[in-house]
Parts: structure tokens; sequence; C-alpha cells
């Protein structure tokens, strides 16, 4: 069952420092104000897991909270890079960070397998690509019936996963709508995982086959109004494309980075979602 | 009659014909996006286009920035995990084109948006792979579009993140339920097609106003051209308008919030 807590509570409690943690949500519903909450606690050598790193994982790799990402897409969507993470890759600032890249089918498989309970993942991929070279953990195994060549990955098992959904009923049974992503497999994957959610509700109103997770599969629920901002929440907000564009030039300097942390997420408590205000 | 009208939207328009009606189509995000929605605002209004982010059948009124916009889920016929997406529609064998954009691409039609330089130590590192490394080769063909110049056309890519045709152009034989690869390449200049028994890319035809001194000067291996050489078809005046009030729609819509 689901426990209640406080933003900054459930931080504490199931994200410490070295560990493997996937903050999920492609492209909507990512969970910017537990990403905040994460830099503000200062974990550090953490294993970020995420398929589309986006403007969360730059500030949490400026921040200097991560020690390997996990990924299989890093830029800015519709923009560009992502320049904390290309300035720690490329110059090691603000320390060097271990990359491991995938490609978006084999880290969707992964946490596929992971929910599934299963060590891999096996599908049709890296066929050609050069990807397998670079990553040792990616490997081609035959097909025992058809002989066919097939990749394999290990399956994504975060201590910790964390997403952001709509809404929770009171027994901490959520509903995630729209664009899901891997939420769902994201959570049953993880040992423990936390949903921040926009509000609690009496009835979450779901139709029988709407993407509900049950409070039991779940660690720990924290409201957050608007704690996907930039990103968006479907129902309930847009995504603001207008900061995603103007990330470009926060994030390209270090000393803007570094002010524009300070003012929006160690002080500003409550512009954890980086508008302009 | 000659209207005017920019390289950029003559690659665009040139890029959404080569959609036909009917089509299932994985699209990219970008110049992709923009090239099939404008296919699906014109001659093939039946085009099923399906984003990575698991959106199904969408019919966007604005051009997405991102590929999870909200616009693509709320005008999709229906929203599916990306799990389901990679697995069900791509590897399932659903989709027939898969329409990509690059940073680089080499005479193999070999994709590169990994990183320039040394994978250890890269001297310019990009964004990575994406879906495009299985978009590649389980879609039924490929559709490339992306701006010429020498620093994006190269004989060689510095790597490999998604397979045209291998770096000896042999990437594809005997290699079991694979789609046919990149079958054209659409730029600001030109439409090139590999060979089909060198699967070298080769100019078909060139955009009005271009000649092969410019295709050749924006390319960084000697590129050929085909014996019967085409002249690319301008676009109409009604493609125009239509991808100007698209791009515009975008543009409002992007700044306005």
């Amino acid at each position: 069952m689901a426990e209640f807590l406080s933003l900054h509570d459930a931080v504490a409690r199931y994200v410490q420092d070295s560990a493997t943690v996937a903050m999920e949500g492609f492209t909507h519903l990512i969970p910017f104000a537990a990403g905040h909450e994460v830099i503000r606690q200062q974990k550090r050598d953490l294993t970020l897991i995420r398929m589309t790193p986006d403007i969360i994982y730059d500030q949490l790799i400026g921040a200097g909270c991560a020690k390997k990402v996990i990924f299989s897409w890093g830029g800015n969507p519709g923009v560009g890079s992502l320049h904390r993470l290309r300035d720690a890759v490329e110059k090691g600032w603000p320390h060097k960070v271990e990359i491991l890249e995938h490609s978006h089918a084999a880290m969707a498989c992964a946490f596929e397998a992971g929910a599934a309970g299963l060590p891999m993942a096996v599908f049709r991929g890296y066929i050609g690509s050069e990807l397998p070279s670079v990553n040792d953990q990616i490997k081609f195994i035959e097909c025992p019936f058809t002989g066919e060549r097939l990749a394999a990955v290990p399956s994504v098992r975060p201590d910790v996963s964390i997403v952001h959904a709509q809404r929770a009923d009171r027994q901490g049974n959520v509903l995630v709508e729209g664009i899901v992503g891997v939420q769902k497999e994201a959570i049953l994957a993880a040992k423990h995982s936390i949903v921040t959610v926009e509000e609690i509700v009496d009835d979450l109103k779901a139709h029988p086959n709407a993407c509900v997770i049950p409070g039991w599969a779940i660690s720990a629920i924290a409201v957050a109004e608007k704690g996907a901002l930039p990103s968006y929440t479907h129902g309930y907000y847009g995504r603001s494309n207008r900061f995603y564009k103007e990330w470009d030039a926060i994030a390209r300097d270090r000393d803007t980075f570094t002010q524009w942390l300070d003012e929006n997420v160690f002080k500003g408590v409550q512009n954890h979602a980086g508008e302009n205000v | 009659m000659s209207l005017e009208y920019t390289s950029s939207e003559m690659m665009t328009v040139t890029a959404a014909r080569a959609l036909e009606n009917g089509t299932t189509c994985f699209v990219g995000i970008g110049l992709p996006s923009e090239a099939a929605n404008l296919a699906r605002l014109t001659h093939a209004p039946d085009v099923v286009l399906i984003y990575e982010s698991g959106t199904l059948q969408t019919k966007p009124d604005i051009l997405p920035l991102s590929i999870g916009d909200g616009e693509l889920c709320e005008s999709a016929l229906t929203t599916v995990a990306v799990p389901e997406m990679f697995r069900y529609w791509l590897q399932g064998g659903k989709v027939n084109v898969g329409f990509l954009g690059t940073a680089q691409i080499d005479r193999f039609a070999n994709l590169n948006t990994t990183l320039i330089g040394d994978y250890k130590a890269p001297k310019v590192r990009l964004p990575g792979g994406g879906g495009a490394p299985e978009i590649a080769t389980n879609a039924g063909e490929v559709f490339i579009t992306l701006k010429h110049s020498k620093r994006a056309f190269v004989k060689d890519v510095d790597f490999v993140t998604t397979l045209g045709f291998g770096r000896d152009g042999k990437g594809r034989d005997n290699v079991p339920n694979i789609g046919k690869g990149p079958t054209r390449v659409i730029t600001d200049l030109c439409v090139m097609k590999p060979d089909p028994d060198t699967k070298e890319l080769v100019v078909v035809s060139l955009h009005p106003g271009v000649n092969r001194e410019d295709v050749m000067e924006a390319t960084g291996w000697e590129i050929r051209f085909a014996d019967q050489l085409e002249s690319t078809p301008e676009p109409s005046e009604k493609e125009l308008e239509i991808l100007r009030e698209l791009k515009a729609r975008t543009e409002r819509a992007h700044t306005g919030e």
C-alpha cells in the first residue's frame, strides 16, 4: 500500500546516494518537481536511467548528482543539445559522467523485461549499428527455434523509479493518461517507487482499460502540483515549449546555469517549474 | 510561371510528395515531421502518421516541437505505451515507411546521430540513436531528409548509429526480416537514391536552379549522377500556401504560451 508522504520525505527515504534511479515520462509527465527535490537534497553518485534525459537530467547532471547516465536519446527535444550533459561528457564539468547508450527500442524492451521480472530483453534490433561496439551491455543471441540472430540487453531494475501522474485516489491508486511512455513499466521494474501527482481525488473515474497503477504496487505518493512543468500534464496544463527553448541559453554557460539553479531550485522551492515569473 | 520559394520549402515539398496516400509512416521529429504533415494536408489525407511517443494515426494541427507534444496525443486515434509502439507496431512489421533526419550521412546512407570525432573523446556529442536504429531496419523502407552540406554528407560517417547499407554497402545482404533500407534521400538541392547494385547514393533529380557543381561542392565524396538525371518538379502554389500556414500556426503556438 502506497504511503502518502511529502515530496521531501519520499525522496529522503527512497533516493540514496549511489542508487540507480529512473525518472521516466516520455516527453510528457516528466517528474521535474521530484528531480529538483533530488538536487536540493544533494544526492550524489546516482546512476540515472531515462530514455530521453531531457532538461531534467541536464539539471541533475549539472548539479553534480550523476555518476552515470543510461539513455537512448540525450537532446533538448526540438531545440538541440543538452549542454550540461555535453559539458560533463566532453569536458568533465562538474565532474566526468559515464554514459551508457542504447536505442529507444532497446530501453523500452529493457523496462518491459524489468517489469516482467526477466533478466533480459530480446528484440530485433541494433542490426548494423555500431552502438554494440561502445556498449558492452548489448549482446546478440540465436533464437533457439528459428536460428535468427536477435539483440539482447539486460532488463532495467532500478533501485527507485520516480514518475509523475495526473491523480491518485485515497488508497494510493494512480491514474496515468495521455502519452504513458514507460511509466508503468518503470514502477513495476523498480524495488521502490515514488509517484508524484497533481491531486488526490475520491474517485479516479477511470474507464476499464485505463492505465491505472494499483497503490499496493507503489511505495510512496507525493502531491506535487504542476510537478511536471516545464513538461506537461495531459488534461491539466500544457508543455512550456518556450521554456525548453530558453533552456538552451541558460544551460550553455556554467555560470548562467549555476545561477538559474540557485534561484529556481535551491531558493525557489515553490517555483520548481522554472517558469519565468 | 515561376513561384517564389526557398530551398527549404523545395525540400519539404519534395519530401512530402514522396509519401503516398495510405502509407503507414513512422515519423521522426523535425524536417520529416514537417514533410509528413504537409503530405497529410495535401495529396495524402489518409496517410497514417506514427510517432515514437506512442501516438498512433495522429493528425496534429500544428507541428510538434518535441516527439511527445500534447497535440500529437490529442489528435491521435489512440496512444499506446512506448514498449508497445516499438514491439508491436514497428517490430511487428506494421510500418511501411520510416521517415528520418540525421546529423551525418555517408555514401551508403548510414546515419550518425551519436557524435563527431572519437567515441572516447568526442569533438561534438550528439543526442544519440533514439528510435532510428530500429526504425531503419524494421520499417519497409526508409526516407531520409536533411539539408545538403559537406559537414553532413561525408564519405564515411564517424559512427554508424543507424544502418543504411553498412560501411561496404552490403550491410543488409542475407539478413532475415529486415526492411529495404533507405530508398531515397531528399535534400534542399536534390534527390538521391541508392545504386541498385553497389548501394552508393546517386543523384537522380536536381531541384530547379541547382546544377551539378552545387551538389558536388556540398558533398564530401565524389558524388555520382544518374545517366537520366531528372529535374525535380517545382512546388505548387497550393503546397506552398499550406506549408506556410502550417509553419505560421506552429510558430504562433510555440511562442505564444
